[in-house]
Order: C-alpha cells, then structure tokens, then sequence
C-alpha cells in the first residue's frame, strides 16, 4: 500500500535541531514546551481515564456531590500561570537574540519573491541572479511513474544555489515583486515573510559548510509548492572564489545587453531563459486555457506585431493578472526568450528581436 | 380566520420557506449544515486523494488551491458556524423557558440568506477562469490585484454571510436577555446559553470588521483605491492586521458553543452537577476579551517590531489559563461520578481530550520563536484540525446525539451510534496526527506536491481521510433513521439529563412549547 516503505524508518517526526545557534536553541524551547504539555496531558488525561474506569455505573459507582472547591479551583488558575511564566522567559531571551538587527553584519542579500522564484541579490558585491526549480524537477511534476522522481532532491532543488560564508554573520533582506511569499530554511530557524512594499530583516550564522533547503513558506499563487529555496554554505575562501566567479559573470551578462546577436544565439539562450515561462505556458507554448493561461503557440501576441509582444512581455497584461511584468530581466534574457517564442512551437515568424530592440521598447 | 391551534403546523413547502418557528429554522440550519459538511468534506477528499502521492496525478496545482480556499471557507462558515446557530435556535428559547426566538421574522431571514451566500461562492467553481484560489484566508495582493474575476463573487457571498451572522446573533442576544422565564436569573441560565451569549457578542463585534476588510478588497479591486497595495502607498499586512482582528474572536466563535454543548453533555453521563458553574462562565468570559488582543499571533513571520511580538505572545499564552480552567472542570465533573457510555458521552469525551491535545499545539505556537518554524507547516494544519473537527465537529456530533431524541421522540440507534463513534475516533486521528510530524519535518501547507520524504505520513493521512469522510455517511442514515422511527424517547431521555428542555417538555418537543412561561426554581 505505501509506495515508499523503506523510507518510513527514515522519515523525520521532530523538529530539526538546524545547524545555527539560534536554530539550536529555538529546537530546545520547543522541545520544553512539548514535554511540559507531555506532562500535564498525562496528569489530566489520567484523571479521565480513572474516571471512566473507576467510577462506572457499571460498576456500582455513585456520584458525589461536590460541585465547588475553590482551593484547586486557584490552584489551577494559578499554577498554570506560574509555569506559563517559566516558559515566557527563556521564549523572550531567544526572541530577543533573534530580532536584534544585524548591523554587524559581514555579507548582505537581498532576497526577493517572485512568482514563482526567488531573486538573490548580493548588495555590495554588484551581482544578483534568479533561483528557479530545478529542471529535473519540474520535467518529472507529472511523471506516472514515481521512481522518477527519486534521487534527485525532488521539489527541494534549484538551478542556482544560495551562497553564504560559513561562520560569517549574512544579513537577509526580504522583499517582493508581487505577492506575499516567505522565505524559510528550517536548519537555521529563519522564516520571514516577504512583502510587496517592505523591507523585512533577518540574519543567520552558520558554523559549517553545507547544503540547507527550504520551501516558500506564504500560499503565493498556482506554483506555490514548487518555489524551492537551496542555500549552499561555502568555505570562506571557496566563497570569495564563487563572488569573483559570479562577478565575472555579471559582466559577461552586461556585455551581452550591448552586441548584436544571431538568431541561433537567441533561440538556444531563449530556450532556457523560457523555463520561467513554461510553469503557466507550458513547455511546448499550449498553456492551460481554461484556467487562464493562453496558449503561445499560434497566439496572436506571439504571431502578430513584435512591438505587442515586448510591450505583453516588458510590462506585463492590462487584463490578466496572472501574466506579470517582466521588465526587470536583462534586455538580452527578454530578447532570447521573445525571439524564442516567436519561432517555437511552430510559430516560425522568423524575426529576431535584439537586445536594443528591448532597450528602445523599454522607453 | 380560523383560530390558531397550539399545535397547528402549516404545510408543505410554505412550512419552510416562510418559517418563523425556532425548531423548524433550527432545523433548517441543521440540515444546511450537514449538506455543506459533505461539500466541504467532498473537497477535503479531492485534496487527500492529490495528496495521496508525490506528483501531480488528479488534478492541477490552480485547481488544488481553489479546493483549498473552498474547503476552509465552506466548513468555517457553511458547517460550523450554521451548525451552532441551529443549535442555538432549537435550544436557547426551550432551555429559558421562552415560546420562541425573540425576532422570529429576523430568524427566517438569517437562515435564508445562506443558501443564496453559499450558492454565490460554489457557483465561482462553474464560472470562466479560476474560482477563489488565495486560501479562506485571502490574503493581500494575492486576492486583490492578482485574485480571479470570480473574486468578486466571493466578496458578495461573504457580506450575505455577515448579514446573517449578524442577525443571528442580535436574535440571539435579544431572546436571551428579554425572554428568560421567570427566576431564570443569568447565573442559572445553562452553560450552553451562556456561551452562545458571548459568542453572539463576538459575532457582532467582528463581523463588520470581515464586512469592512471585504469592502476594502471590493474598492481596491474594482474603484481605484489601493487601501493594500504597496504601489499606490497601501499596505498589504493592514490587511493582515484587519482580517486577523475578525479571524481570531472568529475562531473562538466556533469553539464557545461547543464549550457549551460539552458542559451540558458531561454532568449528565456523569450524573454529577457540573463542577464550578461560575468559574465555567467567567473562562468563557476571559477567552472572549482575551480573543480581541492576540490577533497578531497569526502573522508572527510578517516583521513585527519586537516588542509587538512579546505582547502578542504573552497575550496568548494567557489564553491557556481559563482553558485550562474549563478542562480542569469537566475532569472534576467527571471525576467521583457515575458515568455511563452513550455516544453523546464518548463524542464529548474524545472532545476533552482531543480538544486538549489541539490547545497543547495551540500553546507551543504562541512562543513567536518556535512559531517561526510552526508557521504556515502541516503543524499549523493539524493543529486547527484538531480544535475544529476533533474540536468543534465533535461538540455538533455528540449535541446532535444527545438532543436527537427530544426533537424527534426516537431514540437513535445506539449501535450504529457507537460504530460511527469509534471508526470516526481512529481515523480522524490516522487523519490528523501524522501531519503533526509533516509539519515538524517541514512540510509548508497549501501546497498541491511534496518531497518524497512527506510521502508516508501523507499517505496515512488520505487513508484517515477516506475512512473519516465515509463514515459520516454512516451518521446521515443513522440521522434519518432516527427521524423516521425507533424506540420512543421518554420525556427526560436520559437519566441524568437536567435543564427545562428535558424536566417540562414531553419528547418530542411540541412544534410551540412554552406559550405559557414555566416557573423557574
């Protein structure tokens, strides 16, 4: 009956430890309050069930009849109390911890929800890059065979991975473009929601490399469940190799907003720049009409005048909230992947829509 | 004109439509309820049955998330709140010693507006494009510049909701203070009256607030205001803020009554008085001013100062101090009795403990550090799970079963009765308490697909459900079994029962009882 026997031993029933101080202690208040609970539903639960074996009609039971007795009647009001107090101050010293704000911070990232992605932007060091479910994941969401989906972290993996120092203080700055997602790792006990119109703070330390997942945490639309967060913990030196890394990247990006591009260039850049696109239009451009998500292929933005479809891509529709503005990827992602969907699916209008195209439409 | 016999009923669907007598309307609540449970209850299954496995088999993620937003919506406001008004219709006037509702006409209008509220919202499912996705919960911007046209809709069907809710409770509010009988003073009033009394009272406080936050919606949706959208200077946590302000006296709401029915429930089968009467009133009384400063114990993630986030926890960890009080009592109660079995009694029983066991989870989330890794998790699900069907459906199951034979003069059949007792009892527990261990392990809600390491304990979930949502099939023929017949009820029913319902009025309850007010010791 259960697909999956074998990995029930392995499957976890409490929450984890994390790998933070902070996480760590957050782990031990929970584990207070759950045995304090343990203990007063074994005290209140035995006195019921004393009750319904000892003091049965069956067996010749007669109720008493006591009514009132204001000695425990106070004592149950005040005990509670006092033991809510007990839990109340260990709660607010790690509160406390928890909220300070990290002006000490060494590295700071700006992380901003999208449906259905996260953007990572690394503040001081001039770089910033998307995180997107991993392709191996979204190929298998339908798959009819579960073996499929096994060995590949599926639903908890993404193309571009998270990257902090180890044992350095990371400062988190959470925003969104649209609506209220939430950014969770449970291994450092950060949740925080991120919100159109704010700036919302939280901050970690993590002792040792490693890889961490986590999941939006905020109902965020149709693909809610498939928005992963992945945060890889590097080395220091591993790390500073990654930013230059990235850094260089950046301006190759940059460099690619101002050349001229061929056609075949666009359409295999376009290809993968269109996997954002394919949760709500389908990887062969067929959409799901009846809930609200055109097909591509044959549309009329996609057949029709190049200017419409930059103009539905840059800015997003005027009548359909579920398409939204795109204007903030780079000209040259916006080029590919409308010279992509111009001439996929069959759509073969043949133009090539250059970066300078989307710069001037922009305007 | 003819004279008006006590016991003239009118006839055919005329009976119904322009019903102005409290047990026909009780009726009436009773029965929407129950169809709106198997809506409800057949989109929690569509819901397990995705759930069943990894993947996407059954049906679309878009689809999944109206199923969610309906499922909630629907048993907050289409089964649980109509179950408690009916409740309250049938009993308040034969538990005061009153001939019927105080506003009789405002009573058939308050039911009646509910088949057309509800109709409003289904009918989103069969319109084009999406019908509400956002969660019953339906937060800002999701549901405003990014919700389905249907949205609106839904917006209409919440304001009949409030109408009705409202009138309700000023009828109930109304009978109980101008139509006790005479030496029925407050403190002798039942326990399930005085809890609808103060549930009535939170009703009224916070239903125009839902009104308001659903109008704000309406405007920003549609008249160019942006009281929740950051780009035009809104705000999107007010809406929070506001919602939350009706959401947790909400949730209170669907807990008092069944206080209520619980307190009438466990002194009977105990044949034993309900140990501390008043100290039972002033806990119900604390949960209901306490429900209006705690609100934001639900949005702890949203970035509140911190000193907001210490007054919010230490305001609800109070909460558990007259809980606990009310627990403490129904145990003395029980305690030194001479219990017997019926399934009223096991319904309320499995009520006290399984009732706790949600408040234990509830406690552990009001720590805003723990709740940091609780929220928005299969925790959180199980948790309200817990209070609302193991909670509140329990309290409707076990009333149900304990006032049955007073409406109909039959009694139910105890050994079905027993049968959906116990089937019931292991499976909403299969049902629900694995998703505890989702949620620790860091299962996120409302999503349509899982990580393969959810699987098993999903699994056993929709195995619960399937078993669970069955069952009540069983309770529907066990219901019209016991309308149609079986052994005759005696005028007190059950042996311990107390209360005028059972001491004055024979079984069953004359359509018109008490046209003359009974004398109250």
């Amino acid at each position: 009956m259960f697909v999956s026997t074998e990995l029930f031993a392995a499957a976890q029933m409490d929450l984890t430890p994390g790998v933070t101080a902070i996480s760590q202690e957050v782990y031990e208040l929970h584990t207070l309050i759950l045995w304090i609970c343990v203990i007063i539903g074994a005290g209140v639960f035995g006195m019921i069930f004393i009750s319904m074996f000892k003091h049965r009609k069956s067996k010749g039971a007669v109720a008493a009849n006591f009514h009132d007795n204001m000695t425990v009647e106070v004592l149950w009001t005040v005990i509670p109390f006092l033991i809510l107090i007990g839990m109340a101050i260990p709660a607010a010293k790690t509160l406390i911890r928890m909220e300070t704000p990290a002006d000490d911070a060494e590295v700071t990232i700006k992380i901003t929800g999208y449906q259905w992605k996260w953007n990572y932007d690394y503040m001081h060091e001039g770089f910033d890059f998307f995180s997107n479910l991993a392709k191996s994941s979204r190929d298998v969401i339908y798959a009819e065979n579960n073996k499929d989906r096994e060995g590949i972290n599926y639903l908890l993996d993404v193309d571009n991975r998270m990257v902090l120092p180890a044992g350095k203080k990371v400062r988190f700055l959470m925003t969104s473009n649209d609506v209220i997602h939430s950014w969770w790792i449970p291994a450092f006990a950060v949740k925080k929601d991120a919100i159109p119109g704010y700036i919302n703070e939280a901050w970690t330390i993590v002792p040792e490399p490693g890889v961490y997942r986590g999941q939006c945490a905020e109902l965020c639309g149709k693909d809610h469940g498939f928005m992963p967060i992945v945060v890889e913990v590097k080395s220091a030196e591993d790390y500073a190799a990654w930013v230059s890394e990235k850094k260089g990247a950046a301006m190759t990006a940059a460099a690619g907003d101002n050349k001229v591009w061929t056609k075949d260039e666009l359409m295999a850049k376009g290809e993968q720049v269109y996997a954002q696109c394919a949760s709500c239009h389908m990887a062969d451009g067929s959409g799901i009409p009846a809930a609200g998500f055109p097909a591509l292929k044959g549309s009329a933005i996609a057949t029709g005048p190049v200017a419409a479809h930059l103009d539905m891509v840059i800015n997003g529709s005027k009548v359909n909230p579920a398409m939204a503005a795109f204007g903030y990827m780079s000209d040259s992602d916006l080029a590919a992947v409308i010279t992509y969907e111009r001439n996929a699916f069959g759509n073969n209008t043949g133009d090539a829509v250059q970066p300078a195209d989307v710069k001037a439409a922009r305007q | 004109m003819s004279e008006d016999h006590h016991d003239h009923k009118p006839t055919g669907i005329g009976r119904w439509l322009f019903s102005t007598n409290h047990k026909d309307i009780g009726t009436m609540y009773l029965w929407f309820s129950f169809l709106m449970l198997f809506i409800g209850g057949g989109m929690a299954m569509i819901i397990r049955a995705e759930l069943y496995q990894p993947g996407m088999q059954l049906i679309e993620p878009d689809f999944f998330n109206q199923m969610t937003t309906l499922h909630g919506l629907i048993m907050v406001f289409g089964v649980i709140m109509p179950a408690f008004v009916g409740f309250a219709n049938w009993l308040v006037p034969m538990m005061i010693g009153a001939p019927d509702m105080a506003l009789p006409r405002m009573n058939n209008m308050s039911f009646w507006i509910l088949p057309f509220a509800f109709g409003t919202l289904i009918s989103t499912l069969f319109m084009e494009g999406s019908a509400p996705n956002f969660g019953w919960t339906f937060y800002a911007p999701l549901s405003t510049t990014y919700g389905p046209a249907s949205t609106d809709y839904f917006i209409f069907g919440v304001h009949l909701m409030g109408i009705s809710s409202i009138m309700g409770s000023i009828n109930v509010i109304v009978t109980i203070l101008n139509m006790r009988a005479p030496g029925m003073t407050l403190m002798k009033m039942p326990i399930f009256v005085w809890t609808w009394l103060i549930t009535a009272f939170l009703l009224i406080a916070v239903m125009p607030v839902l009104a308001g936050v659903v109008t704000m919606m309406l405007t920003d949706r549609n008249f160019g205001t942006s009281f929740f959208e950051a780009s035009g200077g809104g705000d999107p946590v007010m809406f929070q803020h506001v919602f939350w302000f009706f959401g947790h006296p909400e949730v209170y709401i669907m807990i008092l009554p069944s206080f209520g029915i619980i307190s009438q429930i466990i002194p009977t089968f105990s044949r034993k008085k309900l140990f501390g009467y008043s100290s039972m009133v002033y806990a119900t009384s604390s949960i209901a001013i306490l429900s209006f400063i705690v609100w934001a114990h639900h949005m702890y993630t949203v970035g509140m100062p911190l000193a907001g986030e210490l007054f919010f926890m230490l305001a609800t960890m109070l909460i558990a101090v007259p809980t606990g009080v009310k627990v403490f009592n129904w145990t003395a109660t029980m305690w030194r009795g001479s219990l017997t079995f019926e399934t009223p009694m096991m319904f309320a029983i499995a009520f006290i403990i399984l009732f706790t066991i949600g408040g234990f989870s509830g406690l552990m989330m009001s720590i805003t550090p723990v709740d940091f890794q609780y929220h928005d998790t299969y925790f959180i699900v199980a948790h309200f799970h817990y209070v609302l069907v193991t909670g509140a459906l329990f309290a409707i199951f076990a009333g149900a079963y304990y006032w049955l034979p007073k409406w109909t003069g039959n009694m139910y059949d105890e050994t079905l009765g027993k049968i959906h007792f116990w089937i019931s009892l292991v499976s909403v527990n299969v049902l629900f308490f694995p998703m505890h261990f989702l949620g620790l392990a860091g299962m996120p809600r409302r999503i349509p697909d899982y990580a393969l390491q959810f699987t098993d304990f999903n699994q056993m979930a929709s195995i619960g459900a399937f078993v669970f949502g069955g069952i009540q099939l069983l309770f529907l023929y066990i219901v019209i079994k016991c309308i149609r017949g079986g052994e005759k009820a005696t005028d007190r029913v059950w042996e311990g029962a107390e209360g005028l319902e059972f001491e004055q009025l024979p079984s069953p309850a004359p359509f018109h009882s008490f046209t003359e007010a009974p004398e109250v010791k």
